[in-house]
């Protein structure tokens, strides 16, 4: 094994673009970033994170990232589902614009939700008529953040999905159970482990969401200040400690969410193998 | 499968009632998804179309001819085009070394290159700010030679490589994998060199997973907007990118030559979409080829 190595050529290369590359581009503005912010005294990351405002951010980003991620899960599972197991005219159009979200820039979105959503907007207007406030609200930021998750979990899903056994599903109709019961004992429990990685994929995109959110949020101090724009406020007023703050909790939040995820992933297989 | 069926027969004695609940929610389930897709996207794309259009061609003409738009346009160009070939030279050599060969410190590497992925936009912003701007132990440096990065090209540059770094390596690795090493091991032994055993072997192998990586990077350079809003200072004219220039239209309530500029997006990322969809048939054909 060891002497295959030695037969391929440009090892020395790539790996000498490869470490300058991130060198540079990576570990340089993330070291930047560390060596600022280990510059802080613990009491003032204290101060800085505990400060209501600061936790008004934080919460409400991961609440909405939150309801936004169970919305994709059911309905991720929903387009899956049609997509792979029925037939009917248009399904390619469907299969295609679920990457919208992927391919769409996020401000482009961000624009035309709010547009949509304001009281005088297209759907705005019913919502604000059932009293629901749907622009410069939590519930807006929400629908933003529905729109820029919904590949998560439907493109983890369906490759899962398609290559289900059907011989399971046959044994369990033979014994007699329903279509429902089936779906509950016998493909559910498959696709959680593709359901629960696609929403984490969509719950630490929403934390870390920008330009998709800052339109339809408004951006009330207390009200609709999501975390990521509290970086933006504080950069602007230069203050540079409370940026810094706030991005040390998102990035210990996104990589909480990649921890459980991993930890998930790894029991999920132990049990399998067992 | 014929024991099956034959076993199936008398079960289904009550078939028509049964296909006919089956077809009730097969379509119940189609209409719901459908609905949802047309509410989340499809709404969104005609609403677009409608407001660029809404004061006439002659006003979405002008709102497109407008030069901040041209020099937004010409920016998010070149930022687009120098990540796509810079990302493309490392993606190759990072897909070459993890693939090629065995070494300590893989697994490292790899969670190095899908750092991007993980941090939000604003915080890789924040990065650039904190190497390159005031607070940078280079600020006087920079300074003292006139160089800007941050709210200047550069910055706006480095921050969309940074986004959009791990799309290419990514879209490789997995088919360079799977080609294994063998090709370029005989070739290697019968004394072709590195670069035409790139040229000949691995390339027209991993063609179509490098244009689907590519494709990726560019709808993701073209639309990114956090980090660069960030780094960018909002100069317009300067550090505008065309994501920049239509907040800075919409928040001047400027609507129609914001959706106007909006739609030009939408344009690239339906070509996005469809390039994207035929690469993909490609690939499974190649699959299905080789099987």
């Amino acid at each position: 094994m060891g002497r295959t190595g030695q037969v391929i050529p440009g090892g020395h290369l790539t790996m000498g673009i490869v470490f300058f590359y991130l060198s540079l581009l990576v570990l340089l503005p993330l070291s930047a970033f560390v060596l600022y912010a280990s510059d802080m005294s613990g009491q003032d990351f204290i101060r800085q994170v505990t400060d209501y405002r600061m936790v008004h951010g934080y919460l409400l980003s991961f609440g909405c990232a939150l309801a936004a991620a169970i919305i994709n899960a059911v309905f991720g599972l929903l387009l899956a589902w049609v997509l792979v197991r029925y037939d009917f005219p248009g399904k390619r159009l469907m299969d295609g614009l679920i990457d919208l979200p992927f391919a769409l820039p996020t401000a482009v979105a961000g624009i035309a939700l709010t547009t949509l959503y304001v009281e005088t907007g297209w759907l705005g207007r019913f919502f604000y008529q059932l009293g629901i406030p749907t622009a410069f609200s939590a519930v807006g930021i929400t629908i933003a953040l529905v729109f820029v998750g919904i590949p998560f979990v439907a493109r983890s899903v369906q490759p899962v999905l398609k290559d289900l056994d059907g011989s399971l599903e046959e044994a369990a109709a033979l014994l007699g159970a329903g279509k429902f019961l089936t779906f509950r004992k016998v493909i559910l429990p498959e696709l959680i482990t593709p359901l629960v990685s696609g929403f984490a994929l969509a719950f630490s995109r929403g934390i870390g969401e920008y330009g998709s959110v800052v339109f339809i949020a408004g951006n009330v101090p207390f009200e609709t200040e999501i975390a990521p724009l509290l970086i933006m406020t504080k950069l602007e007023q230069f203050d540079y400690q409370a940026a810094a703050a706030v991005a040390i909790v998102m990035l210990a939040m996104s990589l909480l969410v990649l921890l459980v995820l991993n930890g998930y992933q790894r029991y999920r297989l132990q049990r399998q193998g067992a | 499968m014929e024991a099956v069926t034959k076993l199936a027969k008398p079960v289904a004695g009550s078939q028509s009632r049964f296909l006919k609940t089956e077809t009730i929610v097969k379509w119940s389930l189609i209409l719901t998804g459908a609905a949802f897709l047309v509410v989340m996207m499809i709404l969104p794309l005609i609403l677009i179309g409608v407001e660029a259009l809404g004061k006439g061609w002659n006003a979405y003409l002008a709102a497109l001819n407008e030069p901040f738009a041209r020099k937004a346009l010409w920016l998010t160009a070149e930022a687009t085009v120098l990540s796509v070939v810079s990302n493309t030279i490392f993606g190759l050599a990072a897909a070459w070394l993890l693939t090629k060969f065995d070494f300590r410190g893989k697994t490292l590497l790899g969670s190095i290159i899908d750092l991007p992925f993980a941090v939000s936009p604003v915080v890789a912003g924040l990065f650039f700010i904190m190497l390159f701007g005031r607070l940078s132990p280079f600020y006087d440096t920079l300074q003292a030679y006139h160089i800007a990065v941050v709210f200047a090209v550069p910055g706006i540059v480095l921050a969309t490589i940074f986004v959009t770094l791990p799309f290419i390596a990514r879209s490789i690795i997995p088919v360079m994998e799977g080609q294994g090493r063998d090709e370029e091991e005989a070739a290697a032994l019968m004394g072709a060199s590195g670069w035409r055993i790139f040229w000949q072997i691995t390339l027209p192998n991993i063609k179509w997973g490098l244009m689907y990586g590519i494709i990726l990077c560019t709808a993701r350079a073209m639309g990114e907007f956090g980090a660069v809003s960030v780094v960018s200072g909002h100069i317009r004219g300067k550090t505008n990118t065309l994501p920049l220039h239509i907040e800075i239209l919409y928040n001047e309530y400027n609507f129609t030559a914001a959706f106007a500029v909006s739609s030009i997006l939408v344009g690239l990322a339906v070509l996005v979409l469809i390039l994207r969809n035929f690469v993909e048939w490609r690939m499974e054909r190649k699959d299905d080829h080789e099987v």
